[in-house]
Parts: C-alpha cells; sequence; structure tokens
C-alpha cells in the first residue's frame, strides 16, 4: 500500500494552547482510518490543519510526495484534500442543489447524479435550503458536497454526532459504497464499536498526541478505551 | 521546574515613569511664566490633541468603536460654549461647563449609535456630526453658517487670556487622562480590553460589555466637547464646516494609530508627532494630508500597536501601571 | 403640483443613490467591510470620464463605458494588495485602512486637478438637460430616467449573477462563511477581489452620473459615501433591491425637504436615516450580527 499522505511532527495551536502536539501520521492509499480520542484530544484540529483551515505551528504535511504544509485550503482541495468540517458548514441561504453546485471540482468521477445515487435521501431536499434540513440529510449534503470536489483523500469529522440511528445507519451504508469504491477515508467517530468495524486502522489521540495506533482487527476495544482516557501502560503503540 | 506566575501591575519603571509625569505637569504648569504667549497658544493646541488622540484611543483601543464622528462633540462643546455666553455665562465658565453638555449628547446618542457594530458605527456617527453641523448651520442665532466669534474673551490682555485657556487645557488633559486611567485601573479595565480583543468572547465568559461601552462613549463624548470649547478659547472664532469637520477624525485616528492603538502612553506620542508634523509640514497642501493618510495606512497595516510598541518592545515599559504583567518567580 | 414634482425628482435622485450605493452594499456583504473610501473611488471615476470625455472628444457616455476596465483594474489591485492584507489584521483594520485611502486619493485628486468644480453635463447633449414636460411645473428629466434605468440595470444585473452564475454562487458561498467556501475549493481572496472590482466600477459609473447630472470635484467623495450608506441601511442591509428602495426613500426625502427649505435638503435625509435607525426595524437589523448577505427575493 503507497502512502498517500505524511505528517510529520505536526503542531498546531489554539491561541497559546497546544491542541495538537507533534503528531507523526502516514495513510495508504485506498485506506480507512478511524480517528478516536476524547473531546479535546485534537482530532478536529488535527483533521482541520490537514486541509488546511487551521495554522500549523511546526511540523509538515506531505500530500502525494509533495509538501502543502503552506498551502491556503483551496489550493490543497484542488490537490484532492477535502473535509466534511465539524458542524458540517453548510452555506445555509443556499438550497442543497446550490450547496453540491458551488464544489469546485477536480477532474474525476463525481458527478451530482452519482452522488445523489450513493445519497438517495438528498434527491428529494435539492430544491430546500440547507438551513432546513434534518441532521442526516445535512451530514449527507456536506458528505456530498465534499465528494464533488472529486478528494483523493476524504476527512470527515465526527460522522455520526447529533444523528439519529437510521440516519446514522443510512450515512454509514453510503460511506460504504467509498470505501468498497477504494476511496482513501479518515473518519472521527465518537462510536467506538462502528469506527473499529469501518476501519482498516484505528489511532487514539490523547490530549494532543498519538496514544495508540493499531490495526483493526489486532486490538480490543478494551486497549483502545485503555488509551482513550489514558489508563494503564503508557503510549502503548502497537501496527 | 513549575516557575510560580505572579500578576503585578506596576513595576520600577511605572514607579519612575508615574512620578517623570507627575514633574511634567508642574513643568507644563509653569510654561506660561517663562515663554511667549504664542508658544503657550501652540502648547495649547498640543494638550487640545493629547485630548483627542486620549479620546479616540479610548474608544477604539479599549472599546473596539471605530468612530469617525467625535467631531459632534468638538464642534457641539464650542458652540454650547457660544451659547452659554450669549446667555450671560462668563466665558471661561462656559468652557468649563460646555464638556458636560457634550456628554448629555453622547448619553441622548448612545441608544441609538452603540447598536451599530464596525463599519456602522463609523459612519454613522459621520451621519449624526453632519446631521448637527446642518443644524447648527440653520440657526442664524449661533452664526449660521459664516461662523461665530467668542465674545468676552478680547477684554483681558492676550498673555493673561492665553496663559489661562493653556492651563485650563492642562487641567482638562490631567482631568481626563486621569479619569481614563482610573477606569482601565478599575476591574473594569480587564473587561474593556477583553471586549477590544474579542467582543463576542468577552460577552460570551460574561463580561457586561453594554455599560462599559456606554461609559467610554460618554468619557469621549466628554474629552471631545472639552477638546471643542478650548480650540474655540484658544482661536476665539469658529465656522460650523471646520469644527465639525471629518478632518478632526482624521487626525485622530492619525495620532493613535502612529502613536500606538489600544496603549495609554501611544496617543500622547502620537499627539506630539502629529503636533511636530503639522507645525513643519502642514504649508504643504495637498502632498502634507496625502502623506498624512499613507503614513497612517502603513502605521494599521504594518505596526498596529504604533512607536511606543516600538519604544517599549520586550520591555514592558509603562508610565502608568495600566496593565497586567505576569512575572515569574522562582520556585519558594 | 411642486410636490408631484419633488416626488418625481426624488425617485430619480434615487437612482443616482441607488448606482452609489450597490457598490457599497457588495463589499459590505460579501467582505463585511465598509469601504470608506468608496465615495472617493467613485470621484476619482468621475475624473477618469472627465478626463477620457475632454481629451478623447468623446461623449461622457461613452467615456464612462471606456473607463470600466481600468477601475475594474483599480478595485482588483485594491483588494489584492491593501484590502486583503488589512483584512487578516482584525475587524477594525480595513476601516482605518480605507479611511487612510480615502484621504489620499481625495487630496492626490487635489493635487492633480485642483479645487476646480467641474461637471460633464455641459458635453453630454440635449440628454442632460431636456425632458418630457408634463404640464407647467411638471417635468421628467431625460437623464434622471437613464440615471435611474442604469441603476436598475446594474442592480438587477448583479443579482441576476449572483443568483444565477457559477461565479455569483461562489461569491454567495463566501459571504456565508468563508472558511466553508475554502474547503470547497473556493479562493476567498479571488472572489474577494472580483467583488471589489465589481463595486469600485459601479462607483465609478455613480461618480460619472454624479459628473453629468451635477457638478463634482476632489472632495465630493465623502458626501457620496453617506448618502450611499444612508440608502443601504434605510434600504435594509444585505438586499440589493432594497438598495434601490433605500436610494429612492432617500432621493425623495432630499426633494421634499428643499420643496420646504432648500437648507433643509441634506438634514430631511439625514433625519429620515436616523429615524430608520431609531426605529424597530433599526433594532431588526443591528441587534445581532447582520445576516449573511443574500439577494432579495428568497
Amino acid at each position: 500500500m503507497t502512502e498517500l499522505l505524511n505528517v510529520r511532527n505536526l503542531t498546531a495551536r489554539h491561541g497559546q494552547l497546544p491542541a495538537v502536539r507533534e503528531v507523526s501520521l502516514t495513510i495508504g492509499r485506498g485506506e480507512v482510518l478511524a480517528l478516536v480520542g476524547a473531546n479535546g484530544a485534537g482530532k478536529s484540529t488535527l483533521l482541520r490543519a490537514i486541509a488546511g483551515v487551521h495554522p500549523i505551528g511546526g511540523g509538515t504535511v506531505h500530500f502525494d510526495g509533495s509538501d502543502i504544509t503552506r498551502l491556503p485550503a483551496d489550493r490543497r482541495v484542488a490537490a484532492g484534500i477535502a473535509l466534511v468540517p465539524e458542524g458540517r458548514r453548510l452555506f445555509p441561504e443556499m438550497t442543497v442543489e446550490e450547496n453540491l453546485r458551488v464544489a469546485r471540482s477536480r477532474p474525476g468521477g463525481w458527478e451530482l447524479e452519482m452522488v445523489l445515487e450513493a445519497f438517495p435521501m438528498l434527491r428529494q431536499a435539492l430544491r430546500r435550503r440547507a438551513s432546513t434540513l434534518s441532521g442526516g440529510e445535512q451530514q449527507s449534503t456536506a458528505i456530498a458536497r465534499a465528494l464533488l470536489t472529486n478528494p483523493r483523500l476524504l476527512l470527515i469529522d465526527e460522522v455520526s454526532l447529533g444523528l439519529s440511528p437510521v440516519a446514522t445507519e443510512a450515512v454509514y451504508k453510503s460511506l460504504d459504497r467509498l470505501i468498497r469504491a477504494g476511496t482513501t477515508l479518515v473518519l472521527v467517530e465518537q462510536d467506538l464499536g462502528r469506527a473499529m468495524s469501518v476501519a482498516d486502522r484505528i489511532v487514539c489521540l490523547r490530549d494532543g498526541r498519538v496514544a495508540l495506533t493499531a490495526h483493526a482487527g489486532a486490538v480490543t476495544r478494551e486497549e483502545v478505551t485503555e488509551a482513550y482516557f489514558g489508563l494503564g501502560k503508557p503510549t502503548a503503540v502497537r501496527s | 521546574m513549575a516557575a510560580f506566575w505572579s500578576v503585578k501591575r506596576s513595576d520600577t519603571t511605572s514607579h519612575v515613569g508615574s512620578g517623570a509625569l507627575a514633574l511634567a505637569v508642574v513643568g507644563l504648569a509653569v510654561v506660561p511664566q517663562v515663554w511667549n504667549a504664542s508658544v503657550v497658544q501652540q502648547l495649547t493646541t498640543l494638550l487640545i490633541l493629547v485630548m483627542l488622540a486620549a479620546m479616540w484611543n479610548a474608544l477604539s483601543g479599549y472599546a473596539g468603536l471605530v468612530s469617525v464622528g467625535q467631531q459632534s462633540f468638538i464642534g457641539f462643546g464650542a458652540y454650547t460654549t457660544i451659547f452659554l455666553t450669549q446667555q450671560g455665562v462668563a466665558p471661561y465658565l462656559a468652557v468649563a461647563l460646555a464638556p458636560l453638555a457634550a456628554a448629555g449628547l453622547a448619553i441622548c446618542l448612545a441608544p441609538l449609535v452603540l447598536r451599530l457594530r464596525g463599519g456602522q458605527f463609523a459612519v454613522g456617527t459621520w451621519v449624526v456630526a453632519e446631521a448637527i453641523a446642518l443644524m447648527v448651520m440653520l440657526d442664524h442665532g449661533l452664526g449660521g453658517g459664516t461662523g461665530v466669534s467668542l465674545r468676552g474673551l478680547n477684554v483681558l490682555p492676550s498673555h493673561i487670556r492665553r496663559a489661562y485657556t493653556y492651563w485650563l487645557a492642562l487641567a482638562f488633559v490631567v482631568l481626563l487622562l486621569g479619569l481614563l486611567f482610573l477606569l482601565l485601573r478599575s476591574r473594569s479595565g480587564a473587561a474593556l480590553q477583553a471586549i477590544r480583543d474579542d467582543e463576542h468572547a468577552a460577552a460570551s465568559v460574561g463580561v457586561r460589555t453594554a455599560p462599559l461601552k456606554l461609559a467610554i462613549y460618554v468619557l469621549a463624548g466628554f474629552g471631545c466637547g472639552a477638546a471643542g470649547a478650548l480650540t474655540l478659547a484658544n482661536t476665539l472664532f469658529i465656522q460650523p464646516r471646520s469644527i465639525f469637520g471629518v478632518h478632526w477624525s482624521a487626525f485622530m485616528i492619525f495620532m493613535v494609530l502612529v502613536g500606538g492603538l489600544g496603549t495609554f502612553e501611544g496617543p500622547i506620542v502620537g499627539a506630539v508627532v502629529f503636533f511636530a508634523i503639522q507645525n513643519w509640514f502642514s504649508d504643504g497642501g495637498p502632498w502634507y494630508l496625502i502623506g498624512l493618510g499613507a503614513v497612517a495606512v502603513a502605521f494599521a497595516l504594518f505596526l498596529p500597536r504604533g512607536l511606543w510598541s516600538v519604544v517599549s518592545q520586550g520591555r514592558q515599559i509603562q508610565l502608568l501601571p495600566v496593565g497586567y504583567h505576569l512575572s515569574r518567580r522562582p520556585t519558594p | 403640483m411642486t410636490w408631484a414634482n419633488a416626488i418625481i425628482q426624488g425617485v430619480l435622485l434615487g437612482g443616482l443613490y441607488a448606482l452609489f450605493a450597490c457598490g457599497l452594499s457588495l463589499m459590505f456583504g460579501v467582505m463585511r467591510i465598509i469601504n470608506l473610501a468608496h465615495g472617493d473611488l467613485a470621484v476619482l471615476g468621475a475624473f477618469v470620464v472627465w478626463l477620457i470625455a475632454t481629451q478623447g472628444h468623446v461623449s461622457p457616455f461613452i467615456a464612462t463605458v471606456a473607463c470600466l476596465p481600468l477601475m475594474i483594474l483599480i478595485g482588483y489591485g485594491l483588494q489584492r494588495t491593501l484590502l486583503s492584507r488589512s483584512l487578516r489584521s482584525g475587524e477594525l483594520t480595513p476601516l482605518l485602512t480605507t479611511f487612510g485611502l480615502a484621504i489620499v486619493v481625495q487630496n492626490a485628486l487635489l493635487q492633480v486637478f485642483s479645487a476646480d468644480v467641474r461637471g460633464l453635463g455641459g458635453l453630454s447633449g440635449l440628454l442632460a438637460v431636456d425632458g418630457w414636460r408634463l404640464g407647467d411645473q411638471l417635468a421628467v428629466p431625460y437623464l434622471g430616467v437613464t440615471i435611474l434605468a442604469v441603476a436598475v440595470a446594474v442592480l438587477g444585473g448583479l443579482q441576476l449573477v449572483l443568483q444565477r452564475t457559477a461565479f455569483g454562487r461562489e461569491m454567495r458561498a463566501t459571504a456565508q462563511d468563508p472558511e466553508a467556501a475554502a474547503l470547497v475549493g473556493i479562493p476567498a481572496s479571488q472572489v474577494y477581489a472580483r467583488a471589489t472590482a465589481i463595486a469600485v466600477a459601479t462607483a465609478a459609473i455613480a461618480g460619472a452620473f454624479l459628473a453629468i447630472h451635477s457638478t463634482f470635484d476632489p472632495s465630493s467623495g465623502p458626501t457620496q459615501l453617506i448618502f450611499a450608506f444612508e440608502a443601504v441601511v434605510i434600504g435594509g442591509l444585505g438586499s440589493l433591491w432594497g438598495t434601490l428602495a433605500g436610494g429612492v426613500t432617500l432621493g425623495v426625502a432630499q426633494t421634499i425637504g428643499a420643496v420646504i427649505d432648500p437648507q433643509y435638503s441634506i438634514l430631511a435625509g439625514h433625519l429620515v436615516f436616523l429615524i430608520v435607525l431609531a426605529g424597530p426595524r433599526g433594532w431588526l437589523v443591528f441587534s445581532r450580527r447582520p445576516r449573511a448577505w443574500q439577494p432579495s427575493g428568497r
């Protein structure tokens, strides 16, 4: 599996407080990586720094072999990185269709018709304003919007936060299709069981540092939980 | 390992600074005894500039309100002085009372303009200034559009008159800087700086921003009213177009940006710099103003904390202890 | 009859104010900054048109069209240099920067062109002076109708661009959430530069019509900025058709004020503005962070 993203010693701050401290991480092509950790562990900040919307305080980010550490977010999108941010950040005054059409597409396979097949619930909602959507519809629109940029790496923050079980099921069903199509994916997911079932690899962050990296099949739920809360042995790293 | 931090409000430099400032005030007070009347008149102008710069800085540097309309209060202070003398009030008493009227105007305008944010506040206050100027021009009792003289002062010998005006200006500078100092030293000072840094964040942690902004706005109205009344006493003649002119705002912005926005000392430095520039270059016509505008833009973009930040860089020099300092002290 | 006349003249004058307000509204809507140099840039545009018309011996209307590429370039460059930098350093800096720019532009014009009052009405032929006579005291000037028509065309065209084109969609997206826009590949700086270019171009059109309609000199800018701002606020922030309505309201207030006494004309406009500000709508508009800018009619 060749390397798509390489993060070296990445540091990012909120004001004076470090949120991500010297994190190193690689993601291979076609890999699905689940990022877990308690609130405030630095998951969102890490994703935002990779996407270029959070200033990087130190370290480097390489994407497909080229250094993108200093690239602004829109150029990273053009290079093939898309982030579905925390809170979805749809354009509230625009319709679903406008939200989808506004994405600047790289050349690639995703077109409006295809995302509507992947997210069938959006077809009836196309003319509705984004501010009137339910949580599941919002998340689907946000993911669909990100897909329309034709990313080579898709980062999704808080996949199921605030969604009903039915909506979560629907969103993951759509994600399954992406995974089978070979999309490289990084998910932040609070539901540990769900994260471990969908991902190839689990990375657990604690206090801005990597507390655990493990293949999903080679680690137990208890071990991840220990890393999550900082119980047990300090920094168990297995791969 | 763990260093302990202590919060200090003052240090040696600020003690020295406060002493030096007190000496400077005493030194300034004896100027009329030593220098001739034209120097005294010039220095009165400088004191008025210090007042204006300090007030504009209080508004934008501490309360986050960029005003392009403080000339409302400058003009209102001057015209209230005229009005009061017309009613038989002694001229210097009128000059001393006019700022209170300007503060009253600020209280009346506050509900209207303080709801505005950012650029809306800037232009909104400007419209208010224009409206007041137009209303003054409609009043023929106040000289209409052609201007009006302050009567009653020219009976005094000019050197006496200039000395009195100067002392009154000095007293107002001390009073205004003192009030500002007390406001910043009070619990509200920290809150004000929080508002300046991020009003939404400050409000979200429970800082009640509205009363503080009101206090600053009224203080700035009072101070600019004083500056207007003293400008009249210094020159004895005013025209509505000039006393209500937006150039006052340009000067205030220039002084504060050059001196140091959001610092206590910066506006004083900026006023001195502007005073010097005005005396050397104001014959340059448009070029002088082009230079002022360009320098202001350059400071806003490249040195937003002004000259004072260069002077005090890394050393945290303060003439007056208005801020908070963290100092590391060894573990006991 | 004089009242009817005042209202007609006011409506037509409102077209001019709406033209001035259009760019101010656009920049505020997209970037959340009020460009304090807007009026002076409009006057700069008037001088450029004056130069082209007098040196090139062409009609001021042709000169106005000819000046647009230059003004678009000036707007684009302005955003790329001064404004983009000031936008990065907080909410207050753009105000200070544009105020400084206003002083520089105004005095540079004074230095180059002197304080002489100029007008382009004389060069504009019959259109500038003639009109439809509807009785003894009632006349509808061709020029006023032309200006109103141009204002409607500019505002309507902009509205159409914003709603129907990909470019307009990107501009609305950036106005609503610049970071989310960047995350779908839209560079905010590019959108801002285009918005500023359009704003400066419309300001130049407004400046040219001011010059044809009455007179101008290097110090005309601030007054036009104030009128534009009043039109934007009276019409309700964040709506292009509202801006037209605001301009017309302001124009009518001024002409009706002038009927009572010519001295009351501008004051009447200020008072209507202050009443709107003090009224319940004022609270609604300003009591919270104004909504992301959106063309009206949704």
